[in-house]
């Protein structure tokens, strides 16, 4: 039973170690958004600057991805994973904003551009 | 998607109202995009020696994919729990303003701070991105029952992928694994542009692009945070400018 139980769930210390490192950092922010974002009206400038920065550190994670690729994309070279998002944009605003056709031509151009390398 | 007219008696049931944000998963692309992504997390929750049961719970409580991605990779190469902390937590300080700008959409005066805690819990880039595009066709009352319906199936998606990802670990060559990590950026860019319609959205992604690399070369860690606040806070200045001339 008990090796059943560690098969299925792993150790506990990896769920505390989930909880600590992982939900409790990630969820703060949420509830802190929650917690003090309730006296903002639709409409407002406020509102508005907040969309904006929301926006904009999006905006750095997709940038942090392609400078400095997590995992197997570093395995793919700086030129082509910047050339994928660009044909991927270029097909995107072509295709009057389809985001299937930008993201079906920017992998097409990586692996392409990966398999024609070798 | 089609939804009923705003006043039809269609929406009185708030049952309803879930299972038409439920099924709302259907019409749009993120989810496929969603999926494939969580494959990609399950997969590197395999290589990485997590349980199942740890992945999947990673998926239902953290519930975003960069913080999944960041807490796998950090945890895996052995680093001290703080610093994986510490880094989930820049990447996940997007959510903040996420939650503040996606929750005034569906309250109203009589709306307790409780019944949105799981729109918050929901909130990350494919259901805050999707609020913009549903909620002006649902009737503000039965909002919050759309959205706990569309982001359960947007959970539910994440955990069945989470699984298939896991299985087929073994057999995911480099090239699939790296397919798979760009598809966040491409899908990101692509879903964020086609939501930003005011001038101020545009100028906050382009700049935010843009001011990345600059940010990261100072090495301060909170890279996304400068760069982010300084492009969104230029993009909101110039969207004023340009009203008020």
């Amino acid at each position: 039973m008990s090796s059943f139980v560690t098969d299925f769930f792993g150790d506990w210390h990896a769920i505390v170690v989930l909880l600590l490192a992982g939900v409790i950092p990630n969820q703060i922010w949420r509830m802190l958004g929650l917690w003090l974002g309730s006296g903002i009206d639709e409409g407002s400038d406020l509102l508005m600057w907040v969309k904006a920065v929301a926006t904009a550190i999006l905006a750095g994670v997709i940038a942090e991805i392609l400078v400095h690729p997590p995992g197997a994309l570093a395995s793919v070279p700086d030129f082509l994973r910047y050339g994928a998002l660009i044909v991927g944009f270029i097909v995107f605003m072509l295709t009057r904003r389809s985001i299937f056709a930008g993201v079906v031509s920017g992998e097409v151009v990586m692996l392409l551009g990966k398999w024609w390398l070798g | 998607m089609s939804f009923p007219p705003l006043d039809s008696p269609q929406w009185h049931q708030p049952l309803r109202a879930f299972g038409y944000g439920m099924s709302a998963v259907r019409s749009t692309i993120l989810s496929a995009v969603l999926f494939v992504t969580y494959i990609g997390i399950g997969a590197l929750a395999h290589d990485t020696h997590f349980s199942l049961v740890w992945a999947l719970l990673s998926t239902l409580l953290v519930w975003a994919g960069p913080a999944q991605i960041i807490l796998i990779s950090t945890l895996a190469s052995g680093a001290p729990i703080v610093q994986s902390a510490i880094a989930v937590t820049v990447s996940a300080i997007r959510l903040f303003p996420m939650v503040i700008s996606v929750l005034p959409m569906m309250r109203s005066p009589e709306t307790k701070k409780r019944q949105l805690i799981l729109v918050a819990h929901f909130t990350a880039v494919t259901l805050w991105v999707e609020c913009y595009r549903f909620l002006p066709h649902v009737p503000r009352e039965r909002r919050i029952a759309f959205v706990h319906g569309l982001g359960c199936g947007l959970v539910l998606i994440g955990l069945v992928a989470t699984t298939i990802g896991y299985e087929l670990a073994a057999n995911l060559t480099q090239t699939y694994a790296s397919a798979i990590l760009l598809l966040t950026p491409l899908a990101f860019l692509f879903s964020t542009a086609r939501n930003s319609k005011e001038l101020a959205d545009v100028l906050a992604l382009g700049l935010g692009l843009a001011f990345y690399p600059l940010a990261s070369l100072l090495g301060s860690g909170f890279d996304i945070l400068i760069s982010g606040v300084a492009a969104g806070t230029i993009a909101f200045l110039v969207h004023k400018w340009r009203e008020a001339t």
